[in-house]
Order: structure tokens, then sequence, then C-alpha cells
């Protein structure tokens, strides 16, 4: 796609949970302005995988770089390295006791340090970003959930990563509001954030997506662009998969 | 009959007489109440924080400590710390021995309030605090707490008025707090009437106490 460096640089990761092998081997490298997609059934490894990469779980074994950082390397400060790593939820996470700006500008103001004037300067640009800039003062139970995800997204964006995590952003999501969280991803995608989605959001995936993988039993099955992986997978598996979820 | 009640309960020249005294053990009480909450809620505070970082050997103190002054009634930490401990060359006043002794079972009482108010925080809010670079500590102080603590409100109100009442309980070792006042005025003038004075600074105490708690409950209610 492009030559230039990868932002994140997965090599070799393994994982285990006692004795459950959930990653074996994964390679992943994911290059400035790309989004790559992450399908695969369930268990196969796809949350394991992202969470490995801002260390919310820890790694077997393998390599992980972040704009060339290793992240599992002795002494390496991993909140430095996950404020480059944006992460977006399933179910959003937003923090019930804070208002949408709150949210959004807590990390700004007590990890950047940052004042609380120019961390709302920052915040409400992030809100405007996800259409959000009037919900600024509404606290996360006051809004849908459409608006929640939208707020974590730019709670994500406020800090100005390198690159966004997303694992399975919509699926929480009643079916109408899913649309507005597209949306922003699409915009988001248009104006060169990389991200690595995990979704079921395949019609998302045709028109978005650099590249999909197919995730299965903790290895990448097979990768490719778009029109490949859905019309003409090698894999009678992804086959299968793809058709057992387009009903 | 009536009269006779009024003379026996409210009798005004010995409830003159010993007005000052039961206004003495007012102020008394008030001190220990509020040390005892003081002291009981920032430790237990503390305990709870310190639980949060799951060092195995340390929680198993902490709960066996917790279980014990839980299990064990007030008065007998009073009685042991001011009895008892002077034979191992531990010396405190009545007021210290009882404020310690609350202090330390409300700190138990809260310690396992709060402790339940972080388990009950999703594991979602670590993560997404820790996904933003925030550290356990800023994640805790921020994210963390400010919701456990709002869980906490009711339970916490309530054992915090239960605790501030056993501060009468240092009349046995005769803290001059109001009951001791009520009670030695009772046995001074063979007349009753002490006590209802006391009652009464109990009730101009405690009702504002039991008022504020659900105030409190009411204002950290969740906006749902
Ligand atoms: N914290 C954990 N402890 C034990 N097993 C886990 C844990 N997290 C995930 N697993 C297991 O690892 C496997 C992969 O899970 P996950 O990465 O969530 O898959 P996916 O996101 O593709 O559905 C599953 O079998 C799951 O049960
Ligand atoms: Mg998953």
């Amino acid at each position: 796609m492009n030559d230039s460096k990868p932002i994140l640089s997965v090599r070799g990761l393994h994982k285990s949970f006692g004795a459950l092998e959930v990653l074996k081997g994964v390679d992943l490298d994911v290059r400035p302005r790309e989004l790559v997609f992450v399908i695969g059934p369930s268990g196969s490894g796809k949350s394991t995988l992202l969470r490995c990469c801002n260390r919310l779980e820890e790694p077997g074994s393998g390599s992980i770089r972040v704009e060339g950082v290793d992240i599992m390397a002795p002494g390496v400060n991993i909140n430095a390295v996950r404020r480059r790593i944006g992460m977006v939820f399933q179910q959003f996470n937003l923090y019930p006791h804070l208002d949408a700006l709150g949210n959004v500008t807590l990390a700004l103001r007590k990890v950047e340090g940052k004042t609380r004037a120019v961390a709302e300067t920052i915040g409400r640009g992030a809100l405007a970003r996800v259409g959000l800039a009037e919900k600024a003062a509404a606290y996360p139970n006051e809004l849908s959930g459409g608006q929640q995800q939208r707020v974590a997204i730019a709670r994500a964006l406020a800090l100005e990563p390198a690159i966004l995590l997303f694992d399975e952003p919509t699926s929480a999501l009643d079916p109408e509001l899913v649309g507005s969280v597209l949306n922003v991803m699409r915009e988001l995608r248009e104006s060169g954030m990389t991200m690595v989605v995990v979704s079921h959001e395949m019609r998302f995936a045709r028109s978005a997506a650099d590249r999909v993988i197919f995730m299965d039993h903790g290895a990448i099955l097979e990768q490719g662009l778009p029109e490949k992986l859905f019309n003409a997978p090698d894999h009678p598996r992804i086959r299968d998969f793809l058709a057992s979820i387009e009903h | 009959m009536f009269a006779r009640f009024a003379d026996t309960f409210f009798n005004l020249e010995v409830m003159q007489q010993y007005l000052p005294k039961i206004i003495e053990g007012f102020f008394v009480t008030v001190q220990l109440a509020v040390a005892v909450v003081a002291a009981g809620l920032t430790t237990g505070l503390v305990l709870a924080v310190v639980r949060a970082f799951r060092v195995r050997l340390l929680n198993f103190f902490i709960v066996i400590a917790v279980d014990m002054l839980r299990a064990l009634q007030p008065l007998v930490i009073i009685i042991a710390f001011y009895f008892a401990l002077p034979n191992v060359g531990v010396r405190m006043s009545a007021f210290v021995a009882t404020w310690l002794a609350l202090a330390l079972v409300l700190a138990a009482f809260a310690e396992e309030i709060f402790w339940a108010g972080i388990l009950a925080v999703p594991k979602g809010q670590w993560e997404a605090a820790r996904s933003t670079g925030l550290g356990f500590l800023a994640t805790l102080r921020y994210v963390v707490l400010p919701q456990a603590v709002r869980i906490t409100i009711p339970p916490l109100t309530n054992r915090t008025i239960a605790i501030t009442k056993g501060t009468a309980l240092g009349a046995v070792v005769a803290v001059g707090e109001i009951l001791y006042q009520a009670q030695s005025g009772y046995s001074f003038s063979y007349n009753p009437s002490p006590l209802t004075l006391g009652a009464l600074a109990y009730l101009v105490l405690f009702v504002p106490v039991v008022w504020f708690g659900r105030w409190v409950e009411t204002r950290f209610a969740w906006k749902r």
C-alpha cells in the first residue's frame, strides 16, 4: 500500500490464558493512514490481539512496536505509549460521573498536565470532530448509545494518537444508531487516521478498509484487499463465516 | 400524677443545676464524634486503596484485622485499651481510648464498604482510563473512587451515624461526654432530670446528623 514505516508492528505474538493458547504467533504491520479491518469468529482472539497492543493484556511472547518503540522493553513508559494508541471499546466505557467534556479532557489534564482551559479547547475540538460539540455538558446517561460511542472516540482522539484501535465499536448499538458511529469512523479514515477495526460491519469494511484480516483460532488465516477476501477467499472457512453472518 | 411525673423528669431546679455539665458533655461528645469520623473514614479509605494494589500478604492482614474489629464489641475494645494496655506499658486517657477504639471500628467497616464500592466499578472503567495513559493511582483517584464513593454513601452514612452514637460508651471509662454527665447528675441529685437533659442533648446533636445523612444520600444519588 505504502512503503513508510509501520506505526504498529506485531511479530510472532503469542498469548495464553492459563492452558488456553489464544494467540498463536500473529504478525501484523499497520502503516500510516491505513485502515486494517479484522474479522473472524467469536473467540478467535481478535480482542486479545488489540488489547495486547497497548498491554491491557500482557503479551506472552513475541514483539510489539508502536512507532518503533518496543512496548515490551523493560523500563518502557507504558503510559506514554498508551497515549499514542487510542482505544475504543464495545461498551463505550465512558466515565458516568463526568460530562462529555470531562470524559474527553481527563487524560489531557491528569496525564499531559494541561490546564483546564487548554484541555477544554482541545476537548471541544475533539467533540466537534465527532459531531457532538453541543453535547459537551451532557452526562453519559443523557446520551444515546451512538452519541456515547462518539464521545468515547473523541476521548481517544483528544490525545492525538498515532493509531486508533476499535473493538467492535458498533456491536452494542441499536441498528439505527450504528450509522452515526460508522460515519465518524469514515471521516477519520478520510482525514488520514491510522486505524485497526474489529467489527462485523462488512459493508463498512468493503467501502473503507484498505486490508481485511481473517483471524481463526488465534492466528491470521488469510488477509488481503476487501474485494478479494469477501468475494474470492482462498479458504472455504472464510466463505462459510461470511455466509453465517450475512443473514 | 402529672405533677409528680414533671417533678421527677423535668425538675427545673435540678435541670438548671446540671445544665452546664450537660453542655460541657455535649461539646466533649461533639469533639469525640468528629475525631472518630475523621480518623475512621480516612483510615478506612486508605486501607481500601492499599487493598486495591492487591498485594497478597498485605491484604491478608488487612482482612484479618478488619474482620476482628467488626466482630468485637466496641465496648470491649475501649475497656481493653483503657484497662488492659497499661499492663503492657501503654497508657492512654479515657478520651483517647474511646476515640481510638471507635475510630478503628469505623475504619474497619468503612474499609469493607469502600472496598465493595471499588469492586463494584466495572473493569471497563479501569481499562478505558488506563488506555488513555492514566496510571494506576490516577485511575483510582479520578475514575474509580468518585464512582465507588457514590455507591458507598448510603451504607457509609448509616454506619457512621451508628458508630458515632457509640461515643456514649465512653461513659464506662468516665469520658465526660453527655451520658456520663447525665448519669453522674442523676446519682448526685437522686433525680432523673439530668437524664432527660442528656436525651435532649443527644437529640439536638444527632437529629441534624441524621438529616445531613439523608441529604447526602439524595445529593449523591445517581442521576439516571
Ligand atoms: N481474561 C481472560 N481470561 C481467560 N480467558 C480469556 C480472557 N480473555 C479472553 N479469553 C479467552 O480467549 C479467547 C479469545 O478471546 P477474544 O480475544 O475475546 O476473542 P474475540 O474477540 O475474537 O471474540 C476466548 O476463548 C476467550 O474465552
Ligand atoms: Mg472480542
